[in-house]
């Protein structure tokens, strides 16, 4: 197993606040990290310092192997390489469907028009929405958002790829087409950090389980034994407020 | 009504020379509006950046020329800074100036305005896919932006049209200047020329700012 991200003692504090203390752990390349914990335990915070949205106080992140220099820079650089999908449907309102999609390979990555539509193309296939490359993001329900937004992300071919609870402004009968996705994606051994409340989900698709409470690693604990057997009093007490 | 004062209007080259001044104070606006738009836009962009000694300076620009009586401003740049700078500007050049300054100051508020209510979900999208800071603007946040702004900036465009009317105080020829003219030739025979040519003069400039508010307010209800 080759290591893609490794983070070393990252202390993020907003002001006078500490929200991460002392986070340290490692992503193999085709693993797929579930991050949970209860409501400001400061997951959302951690991945968006993963790929540099959010500046931290100390510490220090590795990917593949490299140190990572958090200049404005080489953040915009290192993007690239990350994909990242928020909760909230967050396409460009002012683009259709295939400039969303081919903002970033044209602009960023400078591919050929061509190039990055026919990618987009095949995989606006692969989530069943290839009929909606001129259609603008209002036009649009919110599942159907959620998937174009993971499109997006993938356009870059990313070499792995943060989920911030992408399903957790969905109605109810549009999850699970989210997820199916993203399980897809597992499957084909997409390298994964997943911030997520769907517990059945976690369970099924997490190599391992990061358990946060109130910035700290409370526990770390691979996937298959997590939701059966965790290790602290707060994880059971917060899969049993999960109705798990 | 053989002394009625519109005749006045239509006699000789009066409603030419009305025009023609009018055309001019248009020009000097239309300059304004796009220069100063353009200005505007550039300016508001670096309003929203972090650097406090950058956005002091800008928000001192524009607070002098929101201050400032826009007569003053052009008497100021008219009558004082040539001769303490030694420079001499045709009058049309320095309206042409004071209102295209005065344009980018107030147009650069609405601007930044417009910027920061772009949801900040918007900025960091546009950063997870990698862009750079002028490419964040360019595609996403100033389109964005343009519908918020909108309104106000018609707003501000039919204000700097109906102030244009203040030229006649630096001489530039404009269309209350050139009624002026008509008015004080023809006292004798049209006594009551004042009213018709004040009329026409108002008649135009409301023909040429109501399409602007009616257009602001419809852009205010979508
Ligand atoms: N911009 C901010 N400024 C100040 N404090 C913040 C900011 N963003 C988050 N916080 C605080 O940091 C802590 C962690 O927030 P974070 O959003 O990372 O939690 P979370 O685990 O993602 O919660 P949730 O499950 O509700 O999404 C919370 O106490 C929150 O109030
Ligand atoms: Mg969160």
């Amino acid at each position: 197993m080759t290591e893609l991200l490794r983070v070393e003692h990252l202390n993020k504090a907003y002001g006078e606040v500490p929200v991460l203390q002392d986070i340290s752990f490692t992503v193999n390349t085709g693993e797929v990290q579930v991050v949970l914990g209860p409501s400001g335990s400061g997951k959302s915070t951690l991945i968006r310092c993963l790929n540099g949205l959010e500046p931290y106080q100390s510490g220090t992140i590795y990917f593949q192997g490299q140190k990572v220099d958090p200049t404005p820079k080489n953040w915009q650089l290192l993007r690239q390489k990350i994909g990242m999908v928020f909760q909230s449907y967050d396409l460009f309102p002012n683009l259709n469907i295939m400039d969303n999609i081919t903002l970033g390979p044209i602009k960023v990555q400078k591919q050929s028009k061509a190039t990055a539509q026919k990618e987009a193309l095949r995989l606006l296939d692969t989530v069943g929405l290839a009929d909606y490359t001129a259609k603008f993001p209002r036009e649009l329900s919110g599942g159907q958002k959620q998937r174009i937004a993971i499109v997006r992300a993938l356009a870059l071919h990313p070499d792995f790829m943060l989920f911030d609870e992408v399903t957790a402004s969905l109605d109810p009968e549009m999850v699970r087409g989210v997820l199916e996705i993203m399980a897809n994606l597992a499957k084909q051994k997409m390298t994964m950090i997943v911030v997520t409340h769907e517990m059945n989900f976690a369970q099924q698709i997490a190599d391992n389980v990061l358990f946060l409470d109130d910035g700290h690693i409370l526990e770390s604990t691979p996937g298959k034994d997590f939701f059966t057997n965790p290790q602290t009093d707060r994880a059971k007490e917060f899969l049993q407020s999960m109705d798990f | 009504m053989a002394h009625s004062g519109i005749n006045l209007i239509f006699e000789g080259q009066n409603l030419p020379r009305l025009l023609g001044g009018l055309w001019i104070t248009i020009r000097v606006a239309l300059i304004a509006i796009i220069a100063g738009g353009v200005l505007g836009i550039f300016l508001g962009v670096l309003r929203t950046f972090k650097n406090r000694f950058l956005r002091f300076i800008l928000r001192l620009y524009l607070e002098f020329f929101r201050i400032v009586p826009t007569v003053v401003l052009l008497f100021l740049f008219y009558y004082i800074l040539p001769k303490s700078m030694n420079l001499n500007l045709p009058a049309a050049e320095v309206a042409t100036l004071v209102f295209t300054l005065w344009m980018a100051a107030e147009a650069s508020d609405i601007v930044r305005g417009a910027l920061i209510s772009v949801p900040q979900h918007q900025v960091d999208s546009g950063l997870a896919i990698g862009l750079n800071r002028s490419q964040l603007y360019y595609y996403v946040l100033i389109p964005q932006s343009l519908k918020l702004m909108l309104p106000a900036m018609m707003n501000l465009i039919s204000r700097i049209i109906k102030t244009t009317s203040l030229l006649l105080l630096i001489s530039v020829l404009d269309v209350i200047n050139v009624g002026q003219q008509i008015i004080e030739a023809n006292q004798k025979q049209y006594p009551q020329g004042a009213f018709w040519v004040y009329g026409v003069i108002f008649v135009l400039y409301f023909l040429i700012c109501y399409p602007f508010s009616l257009l602001a307010k419809k852009l205010q209800k979508d």
